[in-house]
């Protein structure tokens, strides 16, 4: 028999749509609709059937995998705790309360992403709102660093190119389009204007921004490529425009400046505000990485690179990040949620991670989980658990159990594991 | 488990203490008659020669939720030696201002403190606010829904359709899983999102047509239709500014007759004084509140030191971003409402700051009736709730008020009106504008005091000749009857409840949203709602 559910929440980025309607045949995705095609990937491609965990590369009951987990984590001096972006909240709630208890490291995925918006943030606030104000107000838009039309599919057609909103009821054509990036993308493709940056030179283009938006003169022909007239003209827009929104992504926070360029970048939002209203939202990537940053900061006072070593937080971007904990070989053992950093980080430090006991906490096959000691094969949040993710915009999204697969949830091992570390 | 906490003086001015010696029973979490104790198997405190209250309600502190946490991510400065560590079964955490939620749960039972109400949440978000509700141990919470500039609420005031306003409200209330009507800055949230604000009570709110004064009186009436527990609790438009003092007596002229609380009134008692510095017109807004027996206020007093400005009020806090150069978020919520942080040094050398500080102490002194002023630090804009016991010490010690006078700006000192106030508030009054005043504005029966069926939520403090130190660190505060802090230091962590209302609705209303949402929202409207199981340790408080 087949159920229609309505309003389900894809998790694969972080638009987090929630209004997709999925089909289910017992404990088996059998259609999607109104997904994106990433999303609908995810979703039809999604396999429940319960499978065991493993412990060093044999499969073993769930007692004695947490046995395990909770053996290699008492055992060890200064164990890691990573990833944490695609499960819910409940699981992450669960993760900093173990690395509490443990006195480990936790870092979620922010660290390699938009950790450097994070420290922006810290320095000079940020001027930001939700989707729902950029559909409905906004009337410029600009991309910087970022290509939605590959890593958010339906970004543009739900809030930010074409949907018809209270303000802009003609969708499209009352929006004044810009994208800024180092080379043309499938987004710049859809832009009224595109600003090709040299890479690296962000910062500098957007200091002259700063400068020309206050009224004083830039002297020079072209700023990281740029012509500055085309720079004038997109301060005088800016100034123009009813409400303004910038989104920006890793072209900013992963190129050389980092937190700086995104600080820039955040003062000229902030000072633009002088003229007309204007925000900045960070295009996040995985669907429960703004969630993560969330949980980790109401535990502990900081959204990620987090040490509990001292028995009280500490924060330590460059010092407790996965990466350089990991590169520096400092790390000793390492428990992974919903993540695969053998595939995504580094060299030095995926290498390490073979070479310490590691456990991995994940719904679906990895190359984590191909080196990891200890393996649980968990439910899904959103498809056979129910939890809560928090949108790019920070808004909560509930997350539904579309069927039961007898898998158990990161919450629940990792509350097992919690009542077996000493 | 029964408990008797035996010998003590007793203040619980609802039921007429004012320190008589007195024994309090107490079984599976509430207070009973002495028969119904089995001395012998119940845990004995000898309270002889300690005070007794019961536990503290905090009316107004903003705790948890987006803009809190914001406020927490946004200030590593604030946390870095303000930690504590894990001990035992209790969590570590951080933050001096805006501390994180384990620790916001025990710096409140450590001072004694059982009931705390989270001021602003949007709707959009209450999720967030309730997720973190259940990471505040040992209290017992209520979130407030703010709706001063929510668009469906402002076309049913537009449209004339005061029903569906109330039926909106009561729905709103009830899926959010929220405790009271907040409203920010009637208008003025709205307003910002094109750049303005509002000045007058009759100023238009624009896109909508209607006027604060009109939201304010709506959001009245709906109170009253829905007999909600608590009244509606407005911050009103100008906070800040050097015409709120005028505004705010306005506002309660058109609310006369209703109920209504004013929140952290002290940064809306402002008058025009010389230069940028404003003047304290706490005995103009003190003498409207006197004259209006329905209104409740809390002062939001400020207090010398950091402090983290955030409020749902967003052309404010841009204001503030200007006006200091400091670090600002701003968040515009769909639909619904703005807000803003923005870090702050309130220093005793800074006239304005020194201004403000007369100002809350003026209302503490000249309004006259203790059942109708709350003690709050809007906790963390004027100052950190654990500033309570310095705030309490002002209070009752006028030595140590005028010493904290002298040292102040001297402009704001020469000729202010604080110098001629002698009143001194006794161990009773205290436990009035802390305790048994907040909850009965809450319209909280079984809080605030320790008759028989009250929560046995118990805080037994000794006696010292300094104020300060004396509610700083009880020597025993119970929780439901479990002991969870003794000598200022927590002892157990069990977990506190979530209050919300859930008033009925024509539900005739739901089909009118629901085309609203489609809209006016980027989420669904199924999943906008909270199920009662999505709050942790929910309760329903009935209206009326």
């Amino acid at each position: 028999m087949t159920t229609m559910v309505e309003h389900i929440a894809c998790t694969f980025c972080g638009c987090v749509c929630d209004d997709i309607v999925v089909e289910v045949e017992g404990s088996r995705i059998a259609g999607v609709r109104g997904a994106c095609v990433v999303g609908r990937g995810v979703l039809d491609e999604y396999d429940p059937e319960v499978r065991r965990p493993v412990v060093a590369g044999r499969e073993v009951d769930w007692e004695q995998a947490v046995g395990a987990a909770a053996a290699i984590l008492n055992e060890a001096d200064s164990p890691l705790i990573y990833g944490l972006s695609s499960t819910a909240i409940e699981a992450q709630r669960k993760a900093v309360k173990l690395a509490d208890r443990l006195g480990a490291i936790i870092d979620t995925t922010s660290s390699v992403c938009h950790g450097p918006t994070g420290l922006a943030m810290q320095a000079v606030g940020e001027a930001t709102c939700t989707l729902g104000e950029v559909r409905d107000r906004a009337d410029l838009i600009v991309f910087w660093g970022c290509n939605p039309a590959a890593s958010h599919p339906r970004h543009f057609g739900r809030f930010s190119l074409t949907p018809a909103g209270a303000l802009t009821p003609n969708g499209r054509a009352d929006r004044t389009v810009v994208v800024v990036d180092v080379r043309p993308t499938g987004s710049s493709k859809q832009a009224d204007h595109f600003l090709q940056v040299n890479a690296g030179a962000d910062f500098e283009v957007l200091t002259a921004l700063r400068y020309l938006a206050r009224g004083e003169d830039v002297e020079a022909a072209a700023i990281g490529g740029i012509p500055v007239s085309q720079l004038r003209d997109l301060v005088r827009t800016m100034k123009a425009c009813r409400y303004g929104v910038v989104f920006m992504g890793m072209g900013l926070t992963m190129s050389r400046g980092r937190h700086l360029n995104v600080g820039e970048l955040f003062s000229l939002v902030a000072e633009l505000n002088t003229y007309t209203r204007f925000s900045v939202i960070p295009m996040r990537g995985h669907g429960n990485v703004a969630g993560a940053d969330q949980v980790l900061t109401w535990s502990s006072g900081y959204p990620f690179a987090v040490s509990f070593a001292r028995g009280y937080p500490q924060f330590g971007p460059g010092e407790f990040s996965a990466v350089d904990v990991l590169a520096r070989g400092e790390a000793d053992a390492a428990l992974i949620v919903a993540s695969d950093p053998v595939a995504h980080l580094p060299r030095a430090a995926a290498e390490h991670l073979e070479h310490i006991p590691t456990i991995l906490l994940d719904p679906t096959p990895s190359l984590t989980a191909s080196i990891a000691q200890v393996v649980f094969p968990t439910a899904s949040y959103g498809l056979d658990a129910a939890g809560t993710a928090y949108r790019m915009d920070n808004v909560p999204i509930p997350l539904h159990r579309l069927f039961a697969s007898g898998r158990p949830t990161d919450e629940e091992i990792l509350d097992r594991i919690i009542e077996a570390v000493t | 488990m029964m408990l008797g906490v035996l010998g003590g003086r007793v203040y619980d001015p609802q039921n007429g203490g004012d320190g008589e010696i007195r024994d309090i029973w107490a079984k599976d979490g509430r207070v009973v008659s002495p028969e119904e104790v089995d001395p012998d198997r119940a845990e004995i405190i000898d309270a002889a020669g300690l005070v007794v209250m019961p536990g503290g309600v905090d009316i107004h502190s903003h705790l948890v939720g987006a803009k809190v946490n914001a406020g927490r991510k946004l200030r590593p400065e604030d946390h870095r030696g303000a930690e504590r560590a894990r001990t035992g079964v209790f969590r570590s955490g951080s933050g001096r201002t805006v501390p994180t939620t384990h620790l916001t749960g025990y710096l409140y039972a450590e001072m004694g403190y059982t009931t705390v109400m989270e001021a602003a949440t949007a709707p959009l978000v209450a999720r967030h606010t309730h997720e973190e509700l259940a990471d505040v141990p040992i209290l017992d919470k209520g979130a407030f829904i703010t709706m001063g500039n929510n668009h469906f609420l402002m076309k049913c005031i537009r449209d004339g359709r005061r029903e569906a306003a109330r039926d909106y409200v009561a729905w709103l209330l009830g899926v959010s899983k929220g405790y009271a009507i907040k409203i920010v800055n009637p208008g003025g949230v709205e307003n910002w999102k094109w750049g303005r604000n509002v000045g007058e009570l009759d100023d238009e709110v624009l896109g909508f047509g209607v006027t604060p004064r009109q939201i304010l009186e709506t959001v009245a009436w709906i109170n009253d239709e829905l007999g909600l527990p608590h009244a509606p609790h407005i911050h009103g438009i100008n906070l800040g500014r050097s015409s709120s003092a005028r505004t705010t007596i306005e506002a309660m002229e058109t609310l006369a007759g209703r109920r209504t609380h004013l929140c952290h009134l002290q940064f809306l008692s402002y008058g025009k004084g010389k230069g940028r510095v404003h003047s304290s017109e706490a005995a103009a807004v003190a003498e409207a509140v006197n004259a209006n027996p329905e209104v409740t206020v809390d002062v939001g007093q400020v207090v010398f030191g950091p402090a983290t400005t955030m409020t749902s009020d967003g052309p404010l806090q841009y204001s503030l971003h200007r006006a200091t150069g400091s670090k600002w978020v701003n968040d515009d919520v769909e639909g619904e409402t703005g807000g803003g942080i923005v870090p702050i040094l309130y220093k005793r050398s800074n006239p304005i700051n020194a201004v403000m500080w007369l100002t809350g102490m003026e209302l503490f002194l000249l309004i006259d009736d203790p059942w109708r002023v709350f003690l709050t630090t809007d906790h963390p804009n004027a100052g950190c709730f654990t500033s309570y016991p310095h705030v309490i010490k002002l209070l009752m010690d006028r030595a140590y008020r005028l010493e904290v006078l002298e040292s102040i700006h001297n402009r704001a000192r020469k000729g202010a009106l604080l110098h001629e106030l002698d009143r001194e508030y006794s161990l009773r009054e205290i436990a009035i504008i802390s305790r048994a005043g907040p909850a009965r504005a809450l319209g909280l029966r079984n809080k605030g005091h320790l008759g028989v069926g009250a929560d046995a939520d118990i805080a037994v403090y000794q006696e010292m000749d300094d104020k300060a130190e004396m509610f700083a660190r009880p020597r025993y505060v119970f929780k439901a009857g479990e002991l969870v802090a003794r000598d200022g230091m927590v002892v157990a962590d069990p977990p506190g409840r979530t209050f919300y209302v859930a008033p009925p609705y024509d539900p005739g209303i739901e089909k009118d949203i629901r085309k609203h949402f489609e809209q006016a929202y980027t989420v669904s409207f199924e999943n906008y709602s909270l199920a009662s199981d999505q709050v942790a340790h929910g309760e329903a408080v009935a209206c009326r």
